[in-house]
């Protein structure tokens, strides 16, 4: 399980200097160091011990995460699991464990501890006995989907408590199916056989996620690729009603642990992808065209298509594809342009770098040109020495430990999960083309005589509006997905939007940017609310833009937008921080630009300065966008 | 592998376990004798010692394991 993370060269060892290392951050940082290795049940445990020691909830580079699992079985040796995936992620997770078979009183007592800890993520991990126990193995199909119905219904009703008590993110555990068969092959044509309940409350439970915006941790589908044996253990249950087994605890944290970091934003963006002896077999400079292996005629160069096949997947659910390699880059390039057997076309390939440097320089390249942090970046080489130097130099890429065999490179990939996902929007599917008319504008922009020219030929049009339902999950995704053009990095959850945009007293600003390349889609967002001392005032609480529309004047634009609608809600002032991260500071002279003046010359101890904007004296900036009215 | 060296295997788990490299096992040892060592991490230790040697404990053997000489002696006999 979990190989495609590096093997600690000397886990017992390593630990122990952490441990011995004075300074809680320091010693934090060797953890979160460790945790990005091979670990068992048992060094996760360790490591989880050592975490537990440095009591610490908070920590700078770290996001604070709570998190409550509710349970009808036993899950307290699942926690240390979860929180070693979370420092894999710069996590800090700390973990209510309700008692077990009390997560309904816990819920509805409002003096439960569960209510005093307050979540922020609620998982509900249960099993599906008790739905099983109320169908007899006699029932007919419309009285097991009756069954179904109330049992999901009841589940609804929770997760709608839970996010009202605590305006948290729900995740929603699939049933895993330990049942026995009763009948063998047959058991799929009884209705209500375990095996048949299990997979239609599955379904049922995944429209219902589905209508009411719950997250999934898919247990089910990874014990069914995994195999029963790897997840469950029977001995185990009778002992001390474990449900999920020990030995699978690191890999359940690290499942969850995706869709909490996804949810903040914290998944890969882009795969960077080594060529000779990875997307094809051999290499191209010695080889030549008709020397590599790819394609049809050799099991190797089949398994190097599947590579390309599921690259080329990932870009069209919106993952960039990029290429790092040392070769010469007309040679490099000619493959995807003449070799037949190439599923992955040029086009596809979003930053190409191919040359005689370190390749950690090159990385830096990649994400600069694709204006994207380094940590979204994973690296797929076949070279050990690669792996291991970008791993000690580069230490926020995540380079997955390929297996020998490239028949399983997918499957590696695949299982690591890099480019977990809470939602899947327009923007996604459009984004490979996106990149590929950002090309278009590169070639607008050298052939234009200077930038106001550039910005001239574009022709663009902002269509804006508030929130909009129909686009809540590409704001949610904006926001938190975006690390630079961000002026507080304030995370927000899919409810806390929701609730915003229904709020009277905010105002909300999205906006749209279309050139004649096409549409870039919804790349800004804006949060503004009354600020509670300064009663004349709305304060923009956060404001992000997509890094791929930076220098074409939109922050202008918006500005002007959001100037005007501060005045009709009778606002004499707008107020702002920056808050100054590792990553915002590409816009560290926003504020100033736009007109603010600044309130505190020292910047306060969250690296916040303060700005206001005097609405009375503010005068429109000219730009070069043109306004469409509302969005869609 | 002798008992020695399993009861010494048995010492650096349980060590690792509860991260406390002061704990020394014999075979008299029983788990009241150790601190921490609860029903929770008997259980981590167990599952612990399976993967380690490669063997899979009754559930009626884990309930009446008298101390850890018997799961020495019962890991030996498995895992010849």
């Amino acid at each position: 399980m979990m190989n495609w993370l590096p093997l600690a060269p000397d886990f017992r060892a390593d630990l122990r200097a952490a441990l011995s290392t004075p300074g809680a951050t320091d010693c934090l940082a060797k953890l979160a160091s460790l945790s990005g290795h091979r670990l068992g049940f048992l060094e996760t445990i360790q490591l989880d011990r050592a975490l537990e020691r440095l009591r610490l909830t908070e920590a700078p580079g770290f996001s604070s995460v709570k998190l409550a699992i509710l349970s009808s079985s036993t899950v307290d040796h699942l926690p240390p699991g979860i929180r070693v995936a979370g420092l894999r992620r710069r996590l800090l997770i700390e973990v209510h464990v309700g008692s077990y078979g009390q997560y309904r009183q816990d819920l509805l007592n409002s003096r439960s501890s569960l209510h005093q800890f307050k979540p922020k993520v609620v998982l509900f991990s249960l099993t599906a006995r008790e739905a099983l126990a109320e169908i007899s193995l006699g029932a007919s199909a419309a009285q097991v989907g009756d069954a179904i119905v109330q049992s999901v219904g009841e589940l609804r009703l929770l997760w709608r408590k839970a996010r009202d008590a605590f305006n948290a993110t729900i995740v929603q555990q699939t049933f895993i199916d330990i049942s026995a068969p009763v009948f063998g092959s047959y058991d799929r044509l009884v209705p209500a056989a375990p095996k048949r309940v299990i997979a239609r409350l599955n379904d049922r439970l995944v429209e219902a996620a589905q209508e009411d915006g719950i997250l999934l941790l898919d247990i089910a589908s990874a014990s069914e690729r995994d195999g029963m044996g790897a997840w469950f253990d029977a001995g185990r249950w009778f002992q001390g009603k474990l449900e999920i087994a020990p030995q699978a605890s690191p890999l359940y944290g690290d499942m969850l642990a995706r869709v909490v970091a996804a949810q903040r934003g914290l998944s890969k963006k882009c795969l960077v992808l080594d060529l000779d002896n990875t997307l094809w077999g051999g290499v191209i400079g010695d080889d030549g065209l008709e020397g590599i292996v790819l394609g049809e005629g050799s099991a190797a160069g089949e398994a190097h298509s599947a590579l390309q096949r599921y690259a080329k997947q990932l870009t069209e659910r919106g993952i960039i594809l990029a290429v790092c390699s040392k070769n010469d880059p007309a040679i490099a390039e000619s493959v995807f342009d003449k070799h037949p057997e190439m599923l992955l076309k040029r086009p596809d390939i979003a930053a190409f770098v191919a040359n005689w440097n370190d390749k950690a320089e090159n990385l830096k390249l990649i994400a600069k040109k694709l204006n994207i942090g380094v940590d979204s970046l994973v690296f797929v080489d076949d070279n050990p020495v690669e792996r291991a130097r970008i791993r000690e130099s580069l230490p926020m890429v995540a380079v997955p430990e390929l297996p020998d065999d490239v028949a399983n490179y997918v499957g590696c990939l695949a299982a690591a999960g890099y480019f977990e996902a809470v939602a899947f929007t327009a923007e996604d599917r459009q984004r490979a083309g996106l990149y590929a008319a950002d090309a278009e504008r590169g070639a607008l922009l050298e052939s234009s005589q200077s930038m106001n020219d550039f910005l001239r030929g574009l022709k663009m049009s902002v269509a804006y509006s508030s929130f909009t339902p129909i686009d809540f999950a590409r704001v949610v995704q904006l926001i938190n997905k975006t690390n630079q053009f961000n002026t507080t990095t304030r995370r927000y959850t899919s409810e806390e939007v929701t609730s915003i945009a229904d709020s009277p007293r905010a105002v909300t600003l999205q906006f749209r940017l279309v050139d004649r390349f096409g549409d870039n889609g919804l790349v800004s967002a804006m949060i503004l609310r009354p600020n509670a001392e300064q009663p004349e005032a709305l304060e923009i609480e956060n404001w992000v833009m997509s890094c791929r529309v930076f220098g074409r004047e939109l922050e202008f634009e918006a500005m002007n937008i959001a100037v005007e609608a501060a005045r009709q809600r009778g606002a004499r002032a707008l107020l702002a921080d920056y808050i100054a991260t590792s990553k915002n500071d590409v816009i560290k002279e926003l504020y100033p630009s736009l007109g603010f003046a600044n309130v505190n010359p020292t910047p306060a101890t969250n690296g916040a300065t303060r700005w206001v904007l005097d609405l009375a004296a503010y005068k429109n900036r000219a730009t070069h966008i043109a306004r469409s009215g509302a969005s869609r | 592998m002798s008992d020695q060296d399993i009861l010494n295997s048995f010492t650096r788990i349980l060590r690792d376990l509860l991260l406390d490299d002061s704990i020394v096992l014999a075979m008299e040892t029983k788990r009241e004798d150790i601190p921490d060592w609860d029903s929770f991490n008997y259980i981590n230790f167990i599952v612990a010692v399976e993967g380690e040697f490669d063997v899979k404990f009754k559930v009626a053997d884990i309930e009446s394991f008298q101390n850890v000489g018997a799961i020495v002696a019962e890991t030996a006999r498995l895992a010849k």
